[in-house]
């Protein structure tokens, strides 16, 4: 559950502030399947990256599953990262001299899970994303839609409850931006919190709700029907 | 942590920054492999001067006749002292302080004879403890001269390696006769090859020792050319000099403190400068050593702070993937170390190498014969792993900091 009250954030580049957000609030349900839209600039990656602690609110609090996160340090901060939010970005951001075993591997090796589980559950990810066959493949050697996969399946390597999703069809076509597209849906059936932002109204018309940014704040939010 | 990736990341990291990546490593390889060579030659050269600077002998003082330079009891300055066979008895009798002691009587250029082969060498006459005092050692089948000799003042003869090619070629000395100036000798020894860089009388290779006892027979003669001593256990040269100043000051009439009035060349004084030298030359080392490492310890800070620029996405997708402050860091000092690592070992391993095959180049002579110093190994190992960890703490400080969205490059 993901409840934002008043989030702020500022960034301040030299004498040059800019307010990203101004004053989020938010509540995200369990199991909710939620899209994020908006014009560009208007915060909505800001507000992801902060949902999934990639970034800290400048001012506000944010509770996640009922703790305070504002108030975590760095370590409890690379915790949640690692085992409560999978993040999907749009780059894909797949560590490019590992193979796709190796990329999902990555947060397993954290988290410290031994060798025998990870091999077992790397596989079984593999095969949800239909990639059991390009395990040893780097992802030179991947489409889009294919790299777009394995990060998924990186996402799911510690069986997070929230999945962050920052348009992740964005550099895809739409055939493979489709499969994408199913799989989160299928995750939201898995009864996970899947956060999508995305400009792709074939997403926009799946989810339960919809949330509209504007100017880093929410301009609106409904579920898809009402568009 | 991270052992496979980390080192896949590594050579992935080499392989895009080959040239940088090899100037660092070499940096390290040639600081490592400098401090050991270095220091390897330092101390052959040390030893092999050691070595020669005690073919004279070892930890002797020289005695020469001299000029007194005070007036003392009512007597003049400028009075020669020329000390006698029956001296040296009396040190020899009543010092406490001296170990051995010997006379040395000389006379150079003498005729000496074999068949037909003619040469003209020094003749010394000395005690049997002079040998012992000087590193005179005999080659196999051979002796010194001895107790007996001296007092029966035989006719007996002991030679230089030099001078015994000069008079008997290939052919074996001991036993047979020689001339020294139409007196017949018996050889009794050959002295077995030295090295040898000082000298007061001649190379100790071309002279012929005989008995005291036959030499001032042979040319009527008392007083001494010089006289020899080492100083007995637990006393030091110095102690020595003074209580032979002290009898020879009473029995001469001269102030025990005037040093001229018997000249002296104490070889212990060398030592200690060549050993002091020596051991400030290696501090020296050191430090060129260190300053070597310095700058190869700056070349892979500089290296990891590229490597930074360049992987700080990389940092970014792994801080986002759960990866905690201490993982980031320790995969930043670990890279650091394999490099310095690398670069250190195979340095070592050439250093090893020149070392190992300097001897088959005939150099010993001038350079002595390098040898890996362990202790050099363990500071270079300890020098390695501190320049690995200063040059990577810094860059892995700056990387581990950043916050994931920073690093991702996300806002």
């Amino acid at each position: 559950m993901i409840i934002m009250h008043d989030i702020i954030k500022t960034y301040i580049t030299g004498q040059v502030t800019f307010q990203a957000l101004r004053g989020i609030n938010l509540h995200i349900k369990k199991g909710e399947f939620v899209a994020i839209v908006g014009p560009s600039g208007s915060g909505k990656s800001t507000l992801m990256n902060i949902a999934g602690c990639l970034d800290i609110p400048t001012r506000g609090s944010y509770l996640l599953d009922g703790k305070q996160v504002s108030a975590f340090n760095s370590n409890q901060l690379a915790e949640i990262r690692n085992k409560k939010v999978g993040f999907v970005f749009q780059a894909f951001n797949l560590l490019p001299y590992a193979t796709a075993y190796e990329n999902v591997e990555v947060p397993l090796l954290f988290a410290g899970v031994n060798r025998r589980k990870r091999k077992e559950r790397i596989t079984r990810l593999l095969g949800q994303v239909g990639l059991a066959e390009k395990a040893a493949n780097k992802p030179t050697e991947m489409s889009g839609g294919e790299m777009q996969r394995v990060a998924i399946a990186r996402a799911l390597a510690n069986e997070p409850d929230i999945i962050l999703a920052d348009e992740p069809t964005g550099n895809l076509d739409s055939k493979s931006g489709q499969q994408i597209v199913n799989i989160f849906h299928e995750l939201w059936k898995m009864g996970k919190t899947v956060l999508i932002i995305t400009h792709d109204s074939n997403i926009a018309g799946r989810v339960e709700r919809i949330i509209q940014l504007k100017d880093g704040q929410i301009e609106n939010s409904h579920s898809p029907a009402a568009v | 942590m991270l052992p496979l990736i980390t080192i896949k990341q590594f050579l992935n990291d080499l392989r895009r920054q080959k040239l940088r990546s090899l100037l660092t490593m070499f940096g390290i390889f040639w600081g490592s492999c400098a401090i050991v060579l270095l220091f390897a030659f330092s101390k052959g050269l040390g030893d092999a001067q050691l070595k020669s600077s005690k073919g004279m002998g070892d930890n002797i003082c020289i005695f020469w006749p001299g000029l007194t330079s005070k007036e003392y009891k009512g007597l003049s300055k400028g009075r020669r002292i020329w000390p006698t066979e029956e001296d040296i008895e009396l040190l020899k009798n009543t010092a406490v302080t001296i170990g051995r002691i010997s006379p040395e009587f000389r006379r150079w250029s003498q005729f000496i004879k074999y068949n037909k082969s003619l040469t003209r060498s020094p003749v010394i006459g000395v005690w049997p403890e002079f040998g012992l005092m000087r590193n005179l050692i005999p080659d196999i089948g051979s002796r010194f001269i001895n107790n007996i000799d001296q007092t029966e003042r035989r006719r007996v003869v002991f030679i230089g390696n030099i001078l015994k090619n000069d008079l008997f070629g290939s052919e074996s000395a001991v036993g047979k006769q020689i001339l020294i100036n139409d007196v017949p000798f018996t050889v009794i020894g050959v002295m077995k090859e030295k090295k040898q860089d000082s000298s007061y009388g001649g190379r100790d290779s071309r002279i012929a020792y005989i008995p005291s006892s036959t030499f001032r027979n042979m040319y009527s003669t008392r007083y001494l050319s010089n006289f020899v001593t080492q100083a007995a256990a637990d006393f030091t040269m110095e102690d020595t000099k003074q209580e032979i100043y002290n009898i020879m000051g009473k029995k001469y009439q001269f102030d025990p403190t005037d040093t001229q009035a018997l000249g002296t060349w104490d070889t212990t004084e060398m030592f200690t400068f060549l050993k002091n030298f020596f051991l400030a030359f290696n501090y020296f080392l050191v430090g060129i050593g260190i300053t070597t490492l310095i700058t190869g310890a700056i070349g892979v800070s500089n290296i990891m702070n590229v490597v930074l620029e360049e992987r700080t996405k990389e940092i970014g997708i792994k801080m986002a993937l759960g990866a905690k402050k201490s993982m980031i860091l320790s995969q930043f000092i670990l890279e650091t170390f394999l490099v310095t690592g690398i670069g250190g070992i195979l340095g070592f391993l050439f250093a090893w190498l020149i070392i190992t095959l300097i001897p088959y180049m005939n150099l010993e002579e001038y350079i002595g014969v390098p040898q890996i110093n362990l202790q050099v190994g363990f500071l270079v190992t300890v020098l390695l792993g501190m320049v690995g960890f200063l040059a990577g703490i810094f860059p892995a400080r700056r990387a581990a900091n950043l916050q994931p969205v920073q690093a991702l490059k996300l806002f």
